[in-house]
């Protein structure tokens, strides 16, 4: 008898990283000013790093986690200075 | 044991009451049935735990599902076409290994509207990996209740008691009802060893990748197949406890053993087939049934032994696969695949749909088509 039931926290064992078809997202970090949208409405999400309560020039650029990212594009899409462009990539 | 002459609904949901169930979740409104109605009076009165109205049936197999993952014994109660409502939620139930019991008052599907009985709102879930029940009155319903719950929580798996809309639901009947002390001495209290546990938090109904999705399936196909020997023992042990059993809690053999056509059937219609069968044997003819109880998983060997060298086999059924064999023939007629040698001759008759009337008259009718041993398909 196999029970779908699993412990907290292991969803994270499947890498939806592999979802990706061909294209990931890249930031410029001498574009970014680190205003956090992308990581806000990254559906993953796997955006991570810019810290919303401090001051956009005190804030850490944001990391995008690879490993999870499905490269959907929402965050080049609504990145507001076209800071992430979706590039190529080969697996 | 209580004596009483009741309607079949209130004699199922008396059934329900004593099998103590924790939680209770339904919508009752049409095209429910009195057993819902009568749950919430037992409740009203302090009789049952818990009671949810929910606002839809979807939302009542839902709200089983949650209690029944925490371990708690559940019931829900639906008709027709709330029963569609809840499609979704039946296969969640079953693939999240849930002993959920289902009591069907068996009515027809949309379109056109109608709320009488036929068998199609449950056949139609035949896949979803539910044991089914078909009843052929009041008592023998309201007996499968604990027999349900028992067979459910002892693989895992949820169960539906079906009964025809209107023929059992709506029809007073004189009943034993066997009381809480008795159910206990034959149920035991429901104790899951994994259930959702604030101090052992788990994920149920997990999700599951291509590598894994179809272990599950295969599995719940396999344990699925399994549970026709559990009820079995469930119609035994219940025999021994209450003195009735139906058959060998799969199928029913009346009078088929040395007939040389038979008539096959579930539920309500197989009374007025059994009066059709005495009627052609006091006349000296070789006519028999077999009824089907358990529907899900199908007793394809028990049915293939019983129909073994017959002449001819009739199904009936107030079921159809619109654009395919009818269901209840369908699986009779993979039954049938098994047998070696001569085999019997297979007719399908469809009837019965949206409460239209099937008489002893008809089944009469049906036999001596049977009889004739051609292969028909007809809708009466």
């Amino acid at each position: 008898m196999l029970l779908p039931v699993a412990k907290p926290g292991s969803s994270l064992e499947n890498k939806t990283g592999a979802w990706r078809v061909g294209f990931k997202p890249k930031t410029d970090e001498a574009k970014c000013i680190k205003c956090g949208t992308c990581q806000q409405l990254c559906p993953e999400p796997c955006i991570t790093g810019v810290e919303a309560g401090r001051k956009p020039a005190e804030r850490t650029f944001p990391v995008t986690d690879y490993d999870y990212c499905k490269g959907c594009g929402v965050c080049a899409s609504v990145c507001p200075v076209k800071a992430i462009a979706m590039v190529a990539e080969e697996k | 044991m209580a004596r009483k002459t009741v309607e079949g609904s209130f004699a199922v949901a008396e059934a329900v009451r004593n099998c103590e169930p924790d939680v209770a979740a339904c919508y009752p409104i049409t095209p429910s049935t009195h057993v819902a109605e009568e749950l919430a009076n037992y409740y009203a009165d302090g009789e049952l735990k818990e009671y949810i109205t929910t606002e839809s049936e979807l939302s009542s197999m839902s709200a089983c599902i949650g209690a029944s993952a925490a371990g708690s014994r559940t019931v829900t109660v639906t008709s027709g076409q709330g029963f569609a409502l809840m499609h979704e939620a039946v296969y969640c139930a079953a693939g999240m290994r849930l002993p959920i019991v289902m009591i069907v008052g068996n009515r027809a599907l949309s379109a056109p509207l109608n709320i009488w009985g036929d068998w199609q709102d449950a056949v139609t879930e035949r896949d979803s990996g539910w044991i089914q029940f078909y009843c052929e009155n009041s008592q023998e319903a309201l007996d499968t209740v604990p027999q349900a719950y028992k067979v459910a929580e002892a693989t895992l798996l949820p169960a539906m008691v079906c009964m025809d809309g209107f023929y059992i639901t709506h029809a007073v009947e004189p009943v034993e009802i066997p009381g809480k002390e008795e159910i206990r001495k034959y149920l035991p209290p429901f104790n899951p060893k994994v259930r959702l546990d604030p101090d052992n938090p788990v994920s149920m109904g997990e999700y599951a990748l291509p590598s894994h999705y179809q272990q599950f399936r295969q599995d719940l196909h396999e344990d699925l197949l399994a549970a026709e020997k559990i009820v079995r023992d469930a119609n035994g042990g219940y025999a021994a406890q209450f003195g009735r059993s139906y058959g060998d809690g799969t199928i029913e053999e009346y009078k088929s053993g040395d007939a040389d056509y038979v008539f096959v059937s579930m539920g309500s219609i197989c009374g007025n087939a059994k009066e059709a069968v005495d009627a052609l044997r006091a006349k000296g003819e070789k006519a028999g049934l077999v009824r089907i109880r358990l529907f899900r998983p199908f007793p394809y060997d028990a049915l293939a032994k019983a129909l073994s060298g017959k002449k001819s086999v009739g199904v009936f059924e107030k079921s159809y696969d619109l654009g395919a064999l009818a269901p209840l023939c369908s699986d009779v007629s993979a039954s049938i695949a098994l047998l070696k040698g001569d085999r019997p001759a297979l007719s399908s008759f469809i009837g019965g749909l949206g409460g239209k009337d099937v008489t002893v008259a008809h089944v009469s009718e049906m036999l001596a088509k049977i009889k004739q041993g051609k292969t028909l398909t007809e809708w009466i």
